[in-house]
């Protein structure tokens, strides 16, 4: 129902869509997301229930189509209606924050930015949630080796690591 | 966070504000978080919560594990009551296979939830009591907690890292003494809950500590991502298991208890009535559950029962291909989410059709709860943090996971 009142209201906005098992999902090019957040509030998709993304590196860097995936999941209170949004964004791009919008977005997008290197533009205090902040790379991407490479991670660390030595003891 | 980020400024250098480090071991953490605060005497300006050290990578190794092999690492979200999250993850996984499991299995996994969601929120009562400084209650609702896991560990063999459901059902049934002992739990529970509501409730020092502390808006409460009892207890109606019913909570009566302010206290009273409302669910639960199969008789997705695998060729063929590659996936991508004891457990699973999920995304229930704590706690006192952290219930297996 959602995605008729978007089409008409945004006409062109949705690249993409598909229904699986129930999940509606539609996908939209990075500068219609702002526009498309503002008519999701409007129309009762107030709970931001998650933001993640998701790595295809093996997917062409065309235009439009680019490495990551940024997936939103909108719950709607009123009729308990569910929209997943899903945004390409290639590797270096920056996606627009919604922090002005979802206070939700702030740590979800700093998780986003930590795991999977995008970046969000605008976002107040864009820093690494759950690895420190001169960790290496960023873990969840598919070329992120699963043992972490070096095996304590820590190539590169100032302190409090001592040098990237492992403090012993 | 750096060193260079938690340096003194020179006005904090004057003595006018001191920085004292909340965690990243401390009582009131349940696990390991930190919080830098910044106080001006004993008023909090600035609280800066700082995470990640139980990060252990979950979605990264769930993307080299078989998607059976998952559920153990499911145990350690909230480890405070793992079965929820086994029946959250199996449930994803179910969805994204378009199955539906037996009705005995479905009705345990009810009952063991809400066994779960009672214990849950007995650690997260009783412990916010002790915080606080009422070191009764806990005790009295502790016993309870204590006999939750026995059931569990009858019923699964573990007491905190259950492991217990398996995509498409359950790994086995309940044993025959579980039920008794069930109902026997339920008189006792009740007590106990009428216990430290008479302990709690009233009592003038808890009231003063809880009421008003932590107080936040409905709209807000939703703007910040709230689910669960912290959002029920700000006044918004949503659980799950009514709003969008999975494995037949629609056939249950229960009520959802609803605050008007959001505070602790309302908070506190939240979870005093949904243990009552879920003592109401496992007895109609008990009352129905009727004996019959405990995982679906499909082979592709299930492993036949060991004494066929011994001795029939087609199931040992059938135990060797699940182990050996895996369920036969459909490609696609499903969210799926459950109403766990903090609020709404999202797994969102991305399939390419391979043996193990291609991204698994674990939705923690209390990361955007926590994410609004300086906004809960700034100008309050340091004391209303240990209050307010407490409420909140922030579980740091399932917050870093």
């Amino acid at each position: 129902m959602i995605i008729e009142h978007i089409d008409a209201q945004l006409p062109g906005a949705i690249t993409d869509r598909h229904d699986f098992r129930g999940d509606q999902t539609i996908v939209v090019a990075k500068g219609n997301l702002l526009a498309l957040v503002d008519l999701l509030h409007r129309e009762g998709f107030q709970l931001l229930v998650d933001i993640t993304a998701v790595d295809w590196p093996e997917r062409p860097g065309t235009q439009g189509v680019g490495r990551f995936d940024v997936v939103y999941h909108w719950l709607n209170l009123a009729s308990q209606e569910r929209l997943r949004v899903k945004v390409p964004v290639a590797d270096g791009e920056t996606m627009p924050t919604l922090t002005g919008r979802f206070k939700t977005a702030d740590w979800f997008e700093r998780e986003v930015f930590d795991l999977f290197g995008i970046r969000f533009e605008g976002h107040p205090n864009l820093k690494r949630l759950l690895t420190w902040d001169d960790f290496q790379g960023h873990a969840l991407r598919k070329d992120f080796p699963l043992d972490g490479g070096d095996p304590f991670c820590m190539e590169g660390c100032t302190a409090p690591y001592n040098n990237g030595e492992r403090a012993r003891g | 966070m750096t060193m260079d980020s938690i340096a003194l400024s020179r006005q904090q250098l004057d003595g006018d504000h001191m920085i004292v480090n909340f965690g990243p071991s401390h009582p009131t953490t349940h696990g390991t978080l930190r919080i830098v605060l910044e106080l001006e005497g004993e008023t909090i300006i600035r609280a800066t919560p700082e995470m990640g050290y139980l990060h252990r990578g979950v979605e990264k190794l769930g993307e080299s594990l078989s998607y059976q092999q998952f559920i153990p690492l499911t145990d350690r979200l909230n480890y405070c009551s793992s079965i929820m999250n086994n029946v959250g993850y199996a449930c994803a996984v179910e969805k994204l296979l378009g199955i539906e499991i037996p009705k005995r299995a479905q009705q345990i996994r009810v009952l063991v939830s809400e066994l779960a969601r009672i214990a849950d929120h007995i650690v997260c009562v009783g412990v916010n009591a002790v915080d606080i400084g009422a070191f009764t209650a806990f005790l009295y609702l502790f016993k309870q907690r204590e006999t939750v896991y026995d059931l569990f560990e009858m019923a699964a063999g573990q007491r905190l890292h259950t492991s217990f459901t398996r995509i498409g059902g359950l790994f086995r049934d309940i044993p025959p003494e579980f039920a008794p002992l069930t109902e026997r739990f339920l008189v006792e529970c009740e007590a106990a809950v009428d216990e430290c509501e008479r302990l709690l409730t009233h009592n003038p020092i808890w009231y003063d500590r809880t009421k008003g502390i932590g107080a936040i808006s409905p709209e807000d409460a939703v703007n910040s991502g709230y689910t669960g009892p912290c959002l029920r207890a700000a006044g918004v109606p949503q659980d799950l298991r009514k709003a969008q019913p999975y494995l037949g909570y629609e056939t249950y009566d229960f009520d959802i208890p609803v605050g008007t302010t959001g505070d602790v206290f309302d908070r506190y009273l939240v979870r005093i009535e949904e243990m009552r409302q879920s003592l109401r669910i496992i007895r109609q639960v008990l009352d129905r559950l009727e004996p019959g199969p405990v995982i679906v008789d499909d082979y592709k997705v299930a492993l036949p029962p060991k004494e066929k695998v011994y001795t029939r060729m087609e199931s040992l063929i059938h135990h060797f291909k699940l182990i050996m590659h895996g369920i036969d996936m459909p490609v696609g991508e499903i969210y799926s989410a459950t109403e766990a004891a903090n609020g709404e457990l999202g797994f969102y699973i991305v399939s390419d059709g391979g043996k193990n999920p291609y991204r698994i995304r674990v939705r923690p229930p209390c990361l955007p709860i926590f994410s609004s704590f300086e906004e809960q706690v700034k100008g309050c006192l340091i004391a209303d943090a240990v209050a307010v952290l407490g409420a909140m219930n922030v579980i740091a297996g399932e917050l870093d996971r």
